[in-house]
């Protein structure tokens, strides 16, 4: 038995240690959220937290995550009010919305650790993660949104 | 359209709960009779409104990215006087009356939804409304004009009903007939920017798509494909996958082997421990190289004769100069972000199916011929599709076929799910297409004749269980863009030929089509033109759109806005395209510069006439979305093939255009009160053109064969 602490919860888990994180989150622990879009850290729809830092869950094993706070989009904010998912509300961002989970993600530790990103800040923190309806730009306006709403948050 | 074809009855539920339309016989109304109590029945009307007060907007048009999730409920809301909040909404499966109102086939495609529904859904909740105000003057015993709805509510003197509170009472009254719209000008929803409706659930992991079906006992299925298209298995050996932990089953199916498994991870080590010998396919000898020289010897032919006036050939030699073109197009794969999956789940007599599809009951059929039952016993559940492009709308259900066999050979319940890979490389491409044009000049540089062959597989071919038989030898997705362009019509001495090719690798419509290819031939060759008369481009096209307003329109729009006539900084170059598809007319200018060999595209503007744009901000994201998706198209779209085998594999060889690459865009929509046209694929065409007239512009050569990054690019000096 392997144990994960997901979103704050501990789950006992029976896999091989070699099993992506990805599959362990979905298909053994049902949090489906997280998404499979290439499998080999191409597209970075599998996006989660490892003590709060992105990785590739598809290529990323459990036996990596042991011990490690793994968070999920379900568990990114208590009531889906993180200001990247605001803003992302706001700006219409998702089409098809695949790969969004990835992308706040993605975003989400941009933003924790550089409160004012640039365009070019964006674009590196971004490039992994691929959207093929192509909503970069609003992903782009959205996180500026987002890092503003962080910002008057924390002064008031 | 006669309104008497689509609402045919409101209707009583047990408890007199719902009201619903378009019950469609006697049977389902009495199948519909046991529903429970306040509880949405079966998914086969436009609307219903519970006594819970719950409004349920029913799409016959599935959410792919595109939208609809948010537009036909504004169609809904425009008419009964709810407020979108007050809406829930959710996919209508596979039933006849989802059918498209002019395609006659329950389908999503060819950015038909929001023009094809457009009176429909404002029936729907027009309907109602009058419905509930008849009820509640009934009720309040005050004259009908007297009864004002307003969110939801109705007012009727002193009195005030919600809707819920009449709901039982106007299913029992008859449905009224020719109701009247409401006008242009009392609009509140239409033609304003409405949010997204279902922006919230694609951001906190609550969006379901096909993939994210579960529920006890469903195993996973991968299948190992074969190689080369129309390969077969000859034998294969899986005991070592099945001694992989979790591997249920191995089982031979039409389209390959399928590995059953607990979980997907199970199911990926039993295909890497699966050993296949395939036979050879007369495929195995199949080349780019080879298709693009046997392709290109055919399009130096004329081919069967598609638009023809006048004498090309004799044209031709009379003309002053010719300009002759050569034009080669890739395979393409659609590669929507979501994996192709379909679950199945069979009963005795039945059977359950979740797929993300744009043609639910061309699935249906397919499933219920598999296994030999009737197409009402296999219920189609739709969940999001993580996009489509196309890909999803295949005439031969390829990946939901798939899945019934796997189910009906393990008899358990089963989820398909393709990787990335099998994606990429399991065909139903846009077509490798080849043209060759020639034309004709005056000494005013003006064209006075034009021969133009395509050559390519045909789509429609594969189609005709979706969309009919083709009624001629040409298939207009092969040509469109070519035929009717208004260019074409005004030089007396044109040709424009098909050859139509067989191969086993198959094809299918992907997002705008043929224009995907036609645009490019046009537009890079009218630039040429209008660079071999020392014409502006804008000016050169404008003189060929004197009796084509629109195209016109959205040319001098994005000029204006683009600021066409303005020079550019140093190293910085721009191009113009214009196309119509789908009934929308779009025109873009790209602006780029070349460096280390290849183009950096910086800005796009783009101006669009769709008609009316029923919700504006969702026009805007659509053309974004196209314009990205044609980016990516001109960069980096090709599959290639070598001894029968795809040569791509995932995103690392099948790249996506990303963030750092998507230039600043700009949308312009043309107020226009015309004919309402497509939008999801209408600029699509007009991007490739624009950045290769661009790359032009900044090196003085012409790219006739995409995509970009094959060519190494030299900047004039
Ligand atoms: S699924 Fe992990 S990066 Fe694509
Ligand atoms: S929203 Fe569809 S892939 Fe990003």
């Amino acid at each position: 038995m392997t144990v994960l602490n997901v979103n704050e919860k501990a789950y006992e888990i029976d896999a091989s240690k070699d099993m992506p994180l990805l599959w362990a989150l979905r298909d053994l622990l049902g949090l489906t959220g997280t998404k499979f879009g290439c499998g080999v850290a191409q597209c970075g729809a599998c996006t989660v937290h490892l003590d709060g830092e992105a990785v590739r869950s598809c290529v990323t094993k459990i036996e990596r995550a042991v011990g490690k706070r793994i968070t999920t989009i379900e568990g990114l904010s208590p009531d889906s009010d993180h200001p990247l998912q605001k803003a992302w509300i706001e700006f219409d961002v998702p089409q098809c919305g695949y790969c969004q989970s990835g992308q706040i993600m993605s975003a989400a530790v941009l933003l924790r650790e550089n409160p004012t990103p640039t365009d070019q800040d964006i674009d590196d923190a971004m490039a992994g993660n691929i959207c093929r309806c192509g909503t970069y730009l609003r992903i782009r306006a959205a996180i500026h949104q987002a890092a503003k709403m962080q910002r008057e948050g924390k002064k008031s | 359209m006669n309104r008497r074809n689509f609402i045919q009855s409101g209707a009583l539920f047990a408890g007199g709960l719902l009201i619903s339309f378009k019950i469609p016989t006697a049977k389902k109304m009495a199948a519909l009779g046991e529903a429970k109590a306040g509880v949405p029945f079966s998914p086969n009307a436009f609307l219903n409104i519970g006594t819970d007060n719950s409004i349920t907007v029913v799409l016959s048009h599935v959410e792919m990215g595109q939208g609809i999730w948010t537009t036909l409920p504004m169609l809904i809301a425009e008419e009964l006087d709810v407020s979108l909040d007050q809406i829930t909404v959710k996919h209508g499966g596979a039933d006849k009356i989802f059918d498209h109102t002019l395609y006659g086939v329950q389908i999503t495609g060819g950015s038909s939804t929001t023009w094809s529904e457009f009176d429909r859904y404002r029936n729907a909740g027009a309907t109602a409304r009058t419905l509930l105000t008849q009820a509640a003057s009934k009720r309040s015993g005050i004259p009908i004009q007297d009864c004002k709805t307003e969110n939801g509510t109705v007012t009727a003197g002193e009195r005030k009903f919600t809707y819920g509170e009449l709901a039982a009472d106007a299913a029992l009254l008859p449905v009224p007939e020719n109701i009247p719209l409401r006008n242009k000008a009392d609009w509140k929803y239409i033609g304003k920017s409405i949010k997204r409706l279902d922006a919230k659930v694609k951001t906190n992991g609550e969006a379901i798509f096909g993939m994210d079906i579960q529920f006890p006992g469903l195993l996973t299925a991968i299948v190992v494909h074969p190689p080369v298209f129309g390969g077969k298995v000859k034998s294969f050996n899986d005991s070592n996958s099945k001694a992989v932990s979790g591997v249920r089953q191995v089982v031979k199916i039409p389209t390959g082997i399928a590995i059953i498994a607990d979980h997907y991870y199970a199911a990926q080590q039993g295909k890497k421990a699966l050993q296949v010998i395939w036979e050879s396919s007369s495929n195995a000898g199949l080349s780019t190289i080879k298709q693009t020289a046997a392709y290109k010897k055919l399009a130096a032919t004329n081919g069967q004769t598609v638009q023809e006036k006048g004498d090309a050939g004799a044209g031709l030699l009379k003309s002053v100069k010719t300009l002759k073109a050569e034009y080669v197009f890739p395979y393409l794969a659609h590669a929507p972000m979501e994996p192709l999956n379909c679950t199945v789940k069979l009963e005795k007599d039945s059977c359950e199916i979740w797929t993300g599809t744009q043609i639910p009951t061309t699935d249906q059929a397919a499933a219920a011929k598999i296994l030999g039952l009737a197409p009402e016993k296999i219920k189609i559940n739709v969940p999001f599709l993580g996009g489509g492009f196309g890909r999803r709308a295949t005439p031969t259900s390829d990946f939901v076929s798939e899945a019934v066999h796997i189910a009906k050979a393990c008899g358990k319940p089963v989820k398909l799910v393709w990787s990335r890979e099998d994606d990429i490389r399991g065909g139903f491409y846009r077509p490798f297409v080849v043209h060759n044009v020639t034309t004709g000049l005056d000494q005013n540089g003006m064209p006075t004749a034009w021969k133009h062959n395509i050559v390519g597989q045909s789509i429609m071919k594969g189609a005709a269980n979706v969309l009919g038989e083709l009624k001629t030898p040409i298939d207009d997705t092969s040509v469109e863009g070519v035929k009717g362009s208004p260019y074409l019509t005004s030089i007396p001495d044109h040709f424009v030929g098909l050859h139509t090719t067989k191969e086993l690798i198959p094809v299918l419509w992907f997002r705008s089509v043929g224009y995907t290819h036609t645009a490019y031939v046009m537009e890079t060759m009218m630039d040429e033109l209008a660079h071999n008369a020392g014409s502006d481009p804008v000016e050169y096209r404008r003189g060929f759109f004197k009796e084509h307003p629109r195209h016109l329109a959205a040319l001098d729009l994005v000029a204006e806005k683009g600021n066409w006539k303005e020079a550019l900084p140093a190293g910085r170059f721009k191009g113009v395209a214009v196309a119509e598809s789908f009934g929308s007319y779009v025109a873009s200018i790209a602006e780029v510069s070349i460096s280390n060999g290849q183009v950096k595209v910086h800005k796009i503007d783009c101006a669009i006439d769709c008609g009316l744009a029923v919700n504006p901000e969702g026009v805007k994201a659509q053309v974004e979305s196209g314009i990205i998706f044609g980016l990516t198209m001109a960069l980096y779209g090709e599959i290639s093939i070598k001894d029968g085998k795809v040569q791509q594999n995932n995103f690392y060889d099948y790249k996506i255009g990303r963030i750092h690459e998507s230039p600043e865009i700009n949308v312009y929509i043309v107020d226009s009160d015309d004919k309402m046209g497509g939008v999801g694929e209408c600029s699509v065409p007009p991007t490739a053109p624009a950045i290769a007239n661009a790359i032009f512009a900044a090196t003085g050569k012409r790219v006739y064969n995409l995509p970009l990054m094959n060519h190494q690019l030299l900047a004039k000096k």
